[in-house]
Order: C-alpha cells, then structure tokens, then sequence
C-alpha cells in the first residue's frame, strides 16, 4: 500500500516534473496564462460583433474549456514523453501497479488545469468587468476540479493512443479545437444540430462549463449538483476507458515488440 | 536570373515539404475550419447575422497567419535543429534568399486554410461565393500571401533569438486574430489598438480580400499590402544581417 501511495504521488509528481517541458516560464507564460485571456478577449469580441450572448458567457465557458490543453497535452507528454526519452521500456519492465503508476501522472495535471482555468477567469473577468460574487470562487473551485479531472481522463485516453500514435501534438490540436465547439464554450448547446447536442452530452467539460456560469451568476452549489455528477461521472468513465487502453496498448506493444517505437 | 530560380526552387521545395507535416496541415486546414465553425454558428445564432463570407475569409486569413506564425517564426530554428543552418549560411547568396522561399513557403500553404474555410462554409453552412471584384480578388490574394510571407521573414530573423520559439508562436496566435479584426471587425476593438493594427499585413490583406470578394474598393488594402511587404523586407534583412553578424562572432551558430 505504501509502496503504490509512493509511486502515485512521488512517481507522479517526479514524472511530471521531468517530462513536462512548459514548466519553464518561458513557456509556461506565454502558453498557459497569456494564451488564455486572448482566447477569451477573442470569443468576447466574435460575440460582441454577432450581438450573441453577454461576455460572461465567454469568459466563463473559455476559461473552463482552455484547462483542456494541460489535460490533454500534459496527460499525453507524461506518457508518450517517456518514449521520446527513450525511458518508457524502463517503465513497462517495473513491477509497480499500473494504476498508481498511470493515474498518478494524473494529479499535478489536475492541479495545473485548475490553475489556468481559474487565473483565465479571474483575470479576464476583472479585464471585462465581469462581476463574480466572491462566494462563488468556492463552488466554482470545486466545478472547475470536477471538470479538470473529467477532462484529464480524456487526457488519459489520448496517452494511450499516443502509445501507438506518433503526432501526438497534431492529435490534441484536433481534440482541443473539437472541445471548442462541442462543449459549449461558445455556442449553446441548443443552437447546436441534433447529432452535436448529442455528443456534447457525452464529453468532457460541458456539463462543468454548464454548472460554472450557474455558479458564477450566483447559484448555490446545490443547484448544480446534477451537472456536476455528471460530468463526474462522465470523467470516470473516461479515466477507466484511458486506463484500459493503456493497458490494452502496453501489451499490444510487448506482443509487437514497439514499445519504444510509434 | 539566378536569383529568381533560387527564390523558386527554395518555395517549391519548402511548399513540398510543409505539405508532407501534419503539424502544418492541422494549422492550415482543420483548425481554421474549427473556428470558422464556430464563428457561422455564432453568427447565425446572433442578432446581427453579417455576411458569412466576411467570416469565411477571416477565418482563411486566421489560418494564413497561424502558418506564417508558426512557419516563419521557427524557420531558422527548424534549420538549426536539422543541422541545415550552417550549409544555408555558407552556400554563396545571402541568407536572405535563402530564408526568404521558405517564409513565402509558409504564407503559401495558409491558402489551404482559405480554401478549406470557403469550401466548408460552402458545403455546410451555405455561404454563397460570389465575387463581387473577380479580377482584384485574383490580384489581392497573392499580394496578402506575399506580405504575409515578408512579415514571416521579420517573424524569423526576431524570433531565432529566443529560444522557445514556439512558445512566442503561441502567445502571438490570438493577439494578433484579435488586433487585426479577422473575425471581430476593427470598429469595436478599443482605439488604441487601430495603430498597431495598422503595421500588420493581416489587417490589410483580408481588408483586400475582403472588398474584392464582398463589394468595395480593394486598391487602397492591396497597395498598403505593398507598402508593409517592402518595408517587412528592409527590416528582415538588417535583423537577419545582425543575427548572422552575432552568430559569427560569438560561435553560436548551431547553439540555441
């Protein structure tokens, strides 16, 4: 038991912090705290000039739906950076328990996702003059946590496919831009097609984007409890569908003798 | 002579090249087409629904940029992580022209990105595509690609001296969609930001286009492509000539 607490916090932070290239400011800042904001100050403007929807609506739904690029990139990069590194073989020939192993990679994700979504909002919110109640950073802390990890197992499941993958870059961009559209952030889901309502239910984030403009127009919690079930049910179903893929993968790549190769 | 069929050779080839990465695909043809998706439904949605080939092209021209962006920005960086960027320096022309082919390379393949968003927007959301100024279209297209692929030589030649390239890359992708009312319009961003969007080929190219495709007088837009690709290249090759001068003296040449 000690030995898998170990390898999920220590062997997730340590792997993290090796293999994740952003955690210079160099990068760090101008992809995860400027990038962001002019997301946001873009879709306000789009928005303004199609007399669509008010800024919160922006504002809210992009700083939510901008976490996706530490979940998606920095979930894929814990693992397919291994490979890169030429370390992965080291890895799959341990003896440790895949699932401390695999998830936790998962956890610093997580926390860096919640960082650049509530800094987004934050500060684009104060930039537009967004009125958020300051009760409702609390409610919105635990939206965008539920909503980060929701997404993280998307995150997850493009890991496992960057075991077989190699442009893994190429593959969130697609994603990323997917989310743009079908979560929400920008377009009601009403004002959608039929077949894309459809998906939208069925991804990562739209349900927390949904309950954090709730949140943030000064519902209680309790009003958004069903949202946030479901996208943490949502989140949980992707995070089994990522680590069983994973593993599916990790031995599709013994039998093939590909590990270290895409 | 010479000269004309180095600057060709060098676009061809880098044309080639490009077209084979899926990074530079996915900039040039599904992300445009993403947020061309997006913009259709938000205009459709809005109460001022507007022409859909104004977005159609802005989001082309999202597209150019993002090419030239991340094309041009990390030109001389690709070259260096090749281990190409000693032969480039040494072969007889002037880098310049050697670096110029593969900036212009990348503005070329953003007119994927224009093509993709006017076939989709075409396809799905039935944006009509009639010209009103045929003969101008076909003039201002190739002068906004060429201003755009000089902005990317001074975009190269500025960009080499940081060494996370591609994070300067991402910074800028946003801020300048934005300055330049690819998609929003100039009228509502705040005053201030009208000078800077002045100095960018972006907001002169898809003005062209713009008044070319939709109705009004290009010549002014197409002219002031003109104007800011000379001045792109003045700036490009003393920023080159200095990058060159300080990579020589300090023996940095292939060193980040």
């Amino acid at each position: 038991m000690t030995v898998s607490l170990r390898i999920f916090f220590i062997g997730g932070l340590t792997a993290y912090r090796a293999l994740i290239n952003w955690l210079s400011p160099w990068i760090f800042v101008p992809t995860l705290v400027v990038a962001p904001i002019f997301q946001i100050l873009l879709f306000v403007y789009i928005g303004r000039n199609a007399g669509v929807q008010s800024d919160e609506f922006f504002v809210v739904g992009n700083a939510v739906q901008y976490a996706s690029i530490p979940c998606l990139f920095s979930m894929t990069n814990a693992i397919a950076g291994e490979r890169s590194q030429q370390t992965l073989m080291y890895i799959l020939v341990t003896p440790a328990g895949r699932l401390p192993l695999f998830l936790g990679r998962a956890l610093p994700v997580i926390a860096n996702a919640m960082f650049v979504a509530a800094f987004s909002l934050f500060v684009s919110g104060a930039l537009l003059h967004i009125d958020v109640p300051f009760s409702a950073w609390g409610p919105i802390a635990l939206v965008i946590f539920v909503s980060t990890f929701s997404c993280t197992g998307l995150g997850l499941i493009c890991a496992g496919i960057a075991l077989r993958v190699r442009e893994t870059a190429v593959l969130n961009n697609i994603i990323f831009g997917l989310l743009l559209i079908f979560t929400g952030a920008n377009v009601d889901i009403d004002e959608l097609p039929g077949w894309m309502q459809a998906i939208s239910e069925r991804v990562p984030l739209t349900h927390g984007i949904q309950a954090a403009r709730q949140v943030a127009n000064g519902a209680p919690l309790g009003d958004v409890r069903g949202l946030l079930a479901t996208e943490a049910v949502i989140g949980v179903a992707y995070t089994i569908v990522g680590y069983l893929l994973l593993r599916f993968l990790e031995r599709e790549s013994r039998k093939r003798a590909s590990v270290q190769i895409a | 002579m010479r000269l004309a069929r180095l600057l060709y050779v060098g676009w061809a080839f880098n044309l080639k090249s490009l077209t084979l990465s899926g990074f530079f695909i996915i900039v040039s043809i599904i992300s445009p087409v993403i947020f061309a998706s997006i913009a259709y439904l938000m205009f459709r949605a809005g109460a001022r629904p507007g022409s859909l080939l104004f977005v159609a092209i802005g989001a082309g021209m999202m597209g150019i940029w993002s090419s030239v962006l991340f094309g041009g920005g990390g030109a001389i960086a690709w070259q260096r992580w090749q281990g190409t960027l000693e032969y480039c320096i040494a072969v007889p022309p002037p880098f310049i022209w050697v670096v110029l082919p593969l900036t212009i390379a990348t503005a070329t393949i953003g007119l994927y990105s224009l093509t993709a968003t006017l076939v989709w927007g075409w396809l799905f959301f039935d944006v009509p595509f009639e010209l009103a100024h045929p003969a101008w279209f076909a003039v201002a297209l190739p002068v906004s690609v060429l201003a755009l692929g000089l902005l990317g030589l001074v975009l190269a030649s500025t960009f080499v001296l940081y060494r996370h390239a591609n994070a300067l890359s991402n910074l800028l992708e946003y801020p300048i969609w934005l300055v330049t009312g690819l998609l929003t319009g100039l009228a509502l961003l705040p005053g201030w930001t009208r000078p800077l969007s002045w100095v960018l080929a972006p907001t002169w190219g898809v003005k062209a286009l713009r008044e070319a495709a939709i109705g009004g007088d290009p010549a002014f837009a197409v002219a002031m492509c003109l104007v800011l690709g000379a001045a792109y290249l003045v700036i490009g090759h003393f920023c080159l000539g200095y990058f060159e001068r300080l990579a020589r003296e300090k023996a940095t040449l292939t060193l980040a």
